[in-house]
């Protein structure tokens, strides 16, 4: 394999382009400068230190560091979910549900991959574990954060259907259901829209690292399609898991619809 | 025979007891908390105070169950399907029902859209019918009908109770509450009820 390599000083032309768009927003008075200098320095310092983390973890390849990595990048995804949420759920939920059911779906498959297909030595190797996770990790937040939003705002919509099932006898899985339903399917949309497009119009960008890097494109793409595969699995474990969660901490063991456990956000 | 004990909800605190085959109209001007308190029977709101059915206490059955027996049928009903018929276990059972409250037999397909206000109403109550429970709690259910539409709904129920149905009627038509209530219960703003015999 052979790939040509980037020093800092080559990435000075590319980041013109970015002084370009922030010179743009000053005379046309979109007044984005500010943000775009603050997202563009994130960037940076983001991307070079996360380069230097896992030169480190690589070297050390140990379960300790691997899995404190994988559990912040955990963290960091459920604050994700929660930030996209437009009510909160009741005390520890509000973080807890996110972190448990991405670290359940995206956990799972990333173990499935490790432990079944790609088989690297130690299982745990940094350099197949973390990349793994982070890409299976980013799409099944987006299922989960679009299906716990559609749960909670459909409730509040149709709380009137919802409470006749309940007042009828119906118990809180039957009158959720058609919500829950609902749900679900906003939640597989993105995964299913992305399977349907990739090649045609997009890119994957794993896949074209890969290409870039010296890669045979036809290994490329099945190392794509492997994550691919992964990532619809995952979004459909979490997905399902926190909707269901979620209905769950809606109502109650008297089967009562609880709105007034989740307040809307103050913004 | 329903009993309540200190049903306490919000503002809320009463106790009173029903027999098989009464029927009370309930009273009290609107924002006073009578669905407040129908919805507390039906421990459709978390809410505090012993609530009985033949001595059987409410905690004792799943809520399904006690709901099944003791069943609050809103103002305004709520739909989650879209045609009139899935909204009934059996279609069939429930038209000569839904005939005897003017409704065409023929409405079955129909979609929820399509309804208007009072034909809604009329529907919400027989699918409730459909359940035979033994305590029908009724949220104003004839807010949106015309006067032979009540004649209707008023004789139907009329029939449940000498079957032996308890009912809470909520109303805002004094007339109405004489008609069908043989005791009237008065909600006050402080959340207490008041009986008046007629």
């Amino acid at each position: 394999m052979n790939y040509i390599q980037l020093s800092y000083g080559d990435l000075v032309l590319p980041a013109l382009l970015v002084v370009m768009d922030g010179a743009l927003s000053i005379v046309l008075r979109l007044r984005l400068e500010r943000q775009l200098a603050i997202a563009a320095i994130r960037m940076v310092l983001q991307l070079v230190l996360v380069g230097y983390v896992l030169t480190f973890l690589f070297a050390a390849v140990s379960p300790l560091w691997t899995g404190l990595a994988a559990f912040i990048m955990v963290l960091f995804a459920s604050q994700e979910i929660v930030a996209r949420q437009k009510r909160r759920l009741p005390g520890i939920w509000d973080y807890g549900l996110g972190a448990g059911c991405t670290l359940l779906a995206a956990g799972t498959v990333t173990m499935l991959a490790l432990l079944t297909e790609l088989r690297p030595d130690p299982w745990y190797h940094p350099r197949y574990a973390l990349p793994l996770l982070g890409m299976i990790l980013g799409n099944t937040m987006t299922g989960i954060s679009l299906g716990l939003d559609v749960l909670t705002n459909s409730l509040v919509r149709e709380r009137a259907a919802v409470e006749a099932c309940l007042a009828l006898g119906g118990t809180r899985y039957q009158a959720l259901l058609p919500v829950i339903r609902d749900a679900l399917r906003s939640g597989f949309m993105p995964i299913i829209n992305s399977m349907a497009a990739i090649g045609l119009v997009s890119l994957p960008g794993m896949m074209t690292g890969q290409i870039l890097a010296g890669v045979e494109p036809v290994d490329a793409v099945k190392y794509q399609l492997m994550i691919m595969f992964l990532i619809a699995g995952g979004t459909g474990l979490g997905t399902l898991a926190a909707v269901l969660g979620g209905a769950r901490l809606m109502t109650d063991h008297r089967h009562r619809l609880r709105l007034d456990r989740f307040p809307e956000k103050s913004i | 025979m329903l009993t309540v004990r200190g049903l306490k909800r919000l503002h809320i605190c009463v106790s009173f007891d029903l027999r098989d085959g009464e029927c009370v109209a309930l009273q009290g001007p609107s924002g006073v908390g009578k669905t407040l308190l129908l919805r507390s029977i039906a421990d459709l709101d978390p809410n505090e105070g012993v609530v009985r059915l033949d001595g059987t206490l409410r905690e004792a059955v799943p809520a399904p169950v006690w709901r099944k027996r003791v069943t609050y049928v809103a103002a305004q009903p709520g739909w989650w399907s879209d045609t009139v018929q899935e909204h009934f276990t059996g279609w069939d059972d429930a038209l000569p029902l839904v005939t005897r409250l003017g409704l065409p037999d023929n409405c079955g397909p129909w979609p929820i859209q399509r309804l208007s206000s009072g034909e809604r109403q009329r529907l919400g109550l027989v699918r409730a019918l459909m359940l035979r429970s033994r305590v029908l709690l009724l949220d104003e259910p004839t807010s949106a009908l015309d006067s032979g539409s009540v004649a209707a709904v008023e004789s139907l129920i009329a029939d449940r109770i000498s079957d032996g149905t308890s009912v809470v009627w909520s109303t805002h038509d004094d007339a109405q509450a004489r008609r069908v209530g043989s005791s009237i219960f008065v909600m006050s703003a402080d959340g207490d009820i008041e009986e008046n015999r007629p």
